[in-house]
């Protein structure tokens, strides 16, 4: 206690810990991690039943449907994801930790995307053949829902951060999100199209992934940023 | 000499409302500071505003004569805080909710079964948090700051929902950590008997 230099907790073990314990939570709920991941499922089988099985229709709009459900299922997912640590006191444990928020807000995104991006990525490919995607698209369709689904979570993590204190503040997130998400469903159902058509895929994945970088270095200082103005 | 921790001239308001004007105290290693006042004194917005949860209007604290904004992430890893909710996530255990605090903050490296005995709540350890009493849960907090190895601790309201032996046992953590050169911020409504000195901050 006398010490001059008091060691601080390392920052990349505050961050892990966080993950640790989100993924720990989302492991005891699992219903929670479930319903984005079944809305994704649901939007995408009912589809074709709706349009009709026109394998022409199907082929033309899977990327876009797919795209559009993952999209969603994203929103869906991100409410909830600062509300619970708001209402019971451990997010302003946080705020008064000597580990930079920032780093506790990327760990908390990392659990988000792994307990709500990542699965819309593995079942994509399967309910893509629901509309006849032939098995050399579903590549692509798994990288830009993979990448996209990092820059969403991140980007949603913002809204969802500004919003945590008012209540209700679903149809608020979505109206901050949305627009900077928008060059994310352009780009990334686009690139489908493309691959579907053999065309080359290339710009449209660097725009994907150049995305994502951006977001991935800035979206943490952004969280901690809301989070401390939610909070107040 | 000057203090460790002095705050100059603190004002906030809330809204319209005016909490405090013109409040300064300064507080060194052994000592307490003691907030007094009634209901909506503004009790809990001074500590939310020491431990920069709330902006001040006017005012500057400083740690070890430097202000405290320009060196938030020392001042913090100075610092432990046990505020009205508890903060932990009622669906893990108990130990699984320290475990996780203490990457969170400075270690004190005390056995974590020691504590639990200490608390009297090393029995509940297995049990998730949800199912602990009010006056347990509080107990639980003051175990995440026997965890720490924080110098300054913050505490709103420390008592509330313990029974009268939780009460004397808050009293005597509190003298030990104020031996051992700690220091203690506290708002509190009842009157405290304590052998070190106390400062007192009457809220209106």
């Amino acid at each position: 206690m006398t010490d001059n230099q008091p060691e601080m907790p390392g920052l990349g073990r505050g961050m892990m810990a966080v993950a640790k314990r989100d993924l720990f939570l989302a492991w005891k709920r699992p219903g929670d991690v479930l319903n984005p991941l079944f809305f994704f499922a649901m939007v995408a089988t009912l589809f074709p039943l709706a349009v009709g099985p026109s394998a022409e229709q199907l082929e033309f709009s899977g990327p876009g449907v797919l795209w559009v459900a993952a999209l969603l299922a994203m929103l869906l997912s991100l409410n909830s994801l600062f509300v619970s640590d708001f209402e019971d006191g451990s997010l302003e444990q946080m705020l008064v930790s000597p580990v930079p928020l920032a780093a506790l807000s990327l760990g908390k995104t990392i659990a988000h995307w792994l307990t709500s991006g990542l699965p819309l990525v593995i079942v994509a490919p399967i309910l893509g053949m629901t509309f006849r995607m032939p098995a050399s698209v579903m590549g692509v369709l798994m990288l830009t829902l993979l990448l996209g689904t990092i820059s969403l979570s991140l980007l949603g993590s913002i809204g969802a951060a500004l919003t945590v204190g008012l209540h209700r503040g679903t149809a608020l997130l979505s109206l901050l999100i949305l627009p900077l998400a928008m060059p994310l469903l352009i780009f990334g159902a686009r690139t489908v199209s493309l691959a579907a058509a053999g065309d080359v895929v290339a710009g449209g994945l660097y725009f994907l992934a150049a995305y994502a970088v951006l977001i991935v270095s800035l979206a943490p200082f952004a969280i901690a940023a809301a989070l401390r103005i939610s909070n107040e | 000499m000057t203090a460790k921790l002095t705050a100059d001239s603190l004002t906030l308001f809330r809204g319209e409302r005016c909490l405090f004007e013109n409040l300064s105290f300064a507080l060194n290693p052994g000592e307490l500071l003691l907030l007094e006042g009634c209901n909506g004194s503004g009790k809990t917005s001074l500590i939310r505003a020491i431990a920069g949860l709330i902006e001040l209007e006017t005012g500057e604290i400083y740690w070890d004569e430097q202000p405290v904004r320009r060196q938030r992430q020392v001042f913090n890893n100075e610092l432990v805080w046990m505020a009205h909710r508890v903060g932990f996530k009622a669906d893990l255990s108990l130990v699984e909710n320290l475990r996780f605090e203490s990457a969170l903050r400075r270690d004190s490296r005390h056995d974590l079964d020691d504590i639990l005995t200490r608390l009297n709540i090393n029995r509940l350890k297995r049990l998730p948090v949800r199912s602990l009493s009010a006056g347990q849960q509080r107990r639980v907090a003051l175990a995440r700051m026997l965890m720490s190895a924080a110098t300054l601790w913050m505490m709103d309201e420390p008592v509330t929902n313990l029974d009268r032996e939780g009460r004397s046992l808050v009293m005597t953590l509190v003298s030990e950590h104020l031996a051992r050169g700690g220091m203690v911020i506290m708002a509190a409504h009842q009157d405290i008997q304590i052998d070190f000195p106390v400062h007192t901050i009457q809220l209106q």
